[in-house]
């Protein structure tokens, strides 16, 4: 790869241009790349690895079983896409993908804009929200967030530390938790209790899928080690400039623990907000509870030209991640005539049957997994967008008493999703609480039509740009 | 609190919080070298001026913005620590970006 660390080095056009580097990213780039055509990949890190990878090629802890087999699994990947002739720009932000494909693109403080025939987004997935009381005190972090540190830096939470949620991720950090010699005062399972009975029509499919000796042999690890509570109905974070204490419920009886940190996770959605913003439709999915980008079995979007690969068009992990990218970025050379239909078919096909392996287990997790209700949708007293801090509550009122059909609305009465998360970590609990009010589908209530800027840019990078008529035309579009 | 792991580490950087000198390692972020560092909170929110920290440390939240040398509203979460960094706590809206 060749590695860019300005704006000004960009080229003015690409036949590809790639939007993150974890394994969805880097597959296809590396692929594409290989058959000649001149391809980029921009990412917001320092580092190629996404997030499941993050670090890969700097983490501080080389001990390969710390971290286990699952993620060094990244190494080859992110090895690949750095022998490849992909032009690589890290710590960049792309602020601007419009429907024609032009690209805003900022790092360090000056911005520029680009053209690409293709784009593969390949933006990934963001820790599900997880609103309950108190979760916006110091000492409360996602449990993702948690992995990044110990991923990144060799930093690990200690002290009372308190592990809460649901899904497959959190026993996987809790064993790399507990490998890392650190040790968790308790871990709160919040898997509610009918689940079990609900997956158990899709358990063949699951017995039959790689992810079952991995998960059943994480959660034998954790359980044998740490003080699992299962059955978990209600939680709130306590403190009052930081966490002191988690109160819980399980099977009606409250209970209070010690506690300085809380790491909080339920599962991973697709990161749709610049799908949605270049104007790609987006459907509400009932089995993964949440917005997900409409896709043909290439990835490609509804705006031409425009393909996701990996978790940003539906959850399937990391291994799957990168085959779909693969599958886009085949699409994309037979668009740019590079390899004929035939030889696309050819190709894809044993990558199709890879995924289609990932897939056989899904809906199991997915129905295993499914977060609770009372998680998801914001109660009274707990704030669901942190950035404007609107409560449930007011959402509630504003809803009932205003006639306020959805999110959009929404804002011109609470400002909610309009701060700068634009709306990333609110979206699915404001979508979701509006549709329990007015009592529909939370696919009628929708989500934030989200616009360009997808991330906070300043009117100094503004002022770098180079005003080509066009150039300002864009901008003025965004 | 935070700990380091016992592992091989990277260099010390030097770096200021607010004037107060801090170490992190190469490889850190800011987020994660003021975390090591005891430092929990790092701001407070525009509206109601209560203490928040990183949350997701993904890019995503917003919540570990800080000031860096006067550029304020800075994802300390995705800023790589260099040394002689002067960061800043940020209260409420923060700097303006204008110092460029
Ligand atoms: S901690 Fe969430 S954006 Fe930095």
């Amino acid at each position: 790869m060749n590695t860019l660390n300005e704006v000004s080095e960009l080229a003015a056009a690409y036949d590809l241009v790639v939007i993150g580097a974890g394994p969805a990213g880097m597959a296809a780039a590396t692929l594409a790349a290989g058959a000649g055509v001149s391809c980029l990949l921009v990412d917001e890190n320092p580092a190629p690895g996404g997030q499941i990878y993050r670090g890969i090629g700097s983490t501080p802890l080389t001990e390969r079983r710390l971290l286990g087999e699952e993620y060094w699994k990244g190494a080859e990947i992110a090895s690949a896409f750095a022998g490849s002739a992909a032009s690589y720009l890290p710590q960049a932000t792309v602020w601007q993908l419009s429907p024609e494909r032009e690209l805003g693109i900022s790092r360090g403080g000056r911005t520029r804009m680009i053209r690409a025939t293709r784009v593969i987004m390949a933006t990934g997935a963001l820790e599900r929200p997880f609103p309950i009381p108190g979760w916006t005190l110091p000492g409360v972090m996602t449990a993702g967030a948690a992995q990044i540190l110990l991923k990144t830096a060799g930093v690990a939470v200690s002290g009372k530390v308190v592990l809460a949620g649901t899904g497959p991720l959190l026993w996987l950090i809790a064993a790399q938790y507990l490998a890392a010699g650190k040790r968790f005062d308790a871990i709160l399972d919040t898997t509610p209790k009918g689940s079990w009975r609900k997956a158990l029509s899709e358990l063949p499919r699951f017995l039959a899928s790689p992810y079952l000796r991995k998960g059943l042999r994480l959660m034998a690890t954790v359980r044998g080690s740490a003080r699992v509570i299962s059955g978990v109905t209600a939680l709130a974070a306590e403190g009052s400039d930081h966490l002191t204490q988690v109160r819980y419920t399980v099977a009606g009886r409250e209970s209070v623990i010690d506690a300085d940190h809380l790491l909080l996770h339920q599962g991973v959605v697709p990161n749709i907000n610049m799908a949605s913003a270049s104007g790609c439709a987006i459907d509400w999915d009932d089995e993964q509870l949440a917005f997900v980008p409409r896709v043909d079995a290439w990835g490609a979007t509804s705006v031409g030209g425009i393909a996701i690969a990996g978790d940003g068009a539906g959850i399937a992990g990391a291994e799957a991640a990168a085959e779909r990218g693969r599958l886009a970025a085949l699409d994309a050379l037979a668009a740019l005539g590079r390899i004929t239909p035939e030889e696309k078919a050819r190709r894809a096909a044993p990558i199709r049957a890879i995924v289609a392996r990932y897939d056989r287990g899904r809906a199991f997790l997915d129905r295993l997994y499914r977060p609770a209700e009372q998680f998801r949708v914001a109660t009274d007293a707990t704030v669901a967008c942190r950035c404007e801090e609107v409560t449930g509550g007011q959402i509630r009122d504003v809803v009932a008493n205003l006639n306020v059909l959805g999110p959009n609305q929404l804002k011109s009465f609470l400002r909610c999703g309009m701060g700068p998360c634009q709306g990333r970590l609110c979206g699915l609990t404001v979508t979701e609480t509006i549709a329990r009010t007015r009592g529909v589908d939370p696919a009628e209530v929708g989500y934030y039509r989200l616009r360009a800027p997808v991330k906070p840019i300043t009117l100094a990078e503004l002022a770098t740009l180079e005003h080509s008529e066009a150039e300002i035309k864009t901008v003025a579009r965004g | 609190m935070y700990q380091r792991l016992p592992e091989p580490g990277g260099m010390p950087i030097p770096f200021t919080l607010d004037g107060r000198r801090l170490e992190g390692r190469a490889g850190d972020t800011v987020a994660a070298a003021l975390l090591a560092a005891g430092v929990e909170t790092c701001r407070t929110s525009a509206v109601g001026g209560a203490p928040r920290a990183p949350y997701c440390m993904m890019g995503v939240c917003f919540e570990c913005l800080v000031t860096i040398d006067g550029v304020g509203n800075r994802q300390g979460c995705l800023v790589p620590l260099q040394a002689g960094m002067a960061v800043e706590t940020q209260l409420g809206h923060g700097k303006r970006e204008l110092a460029r």
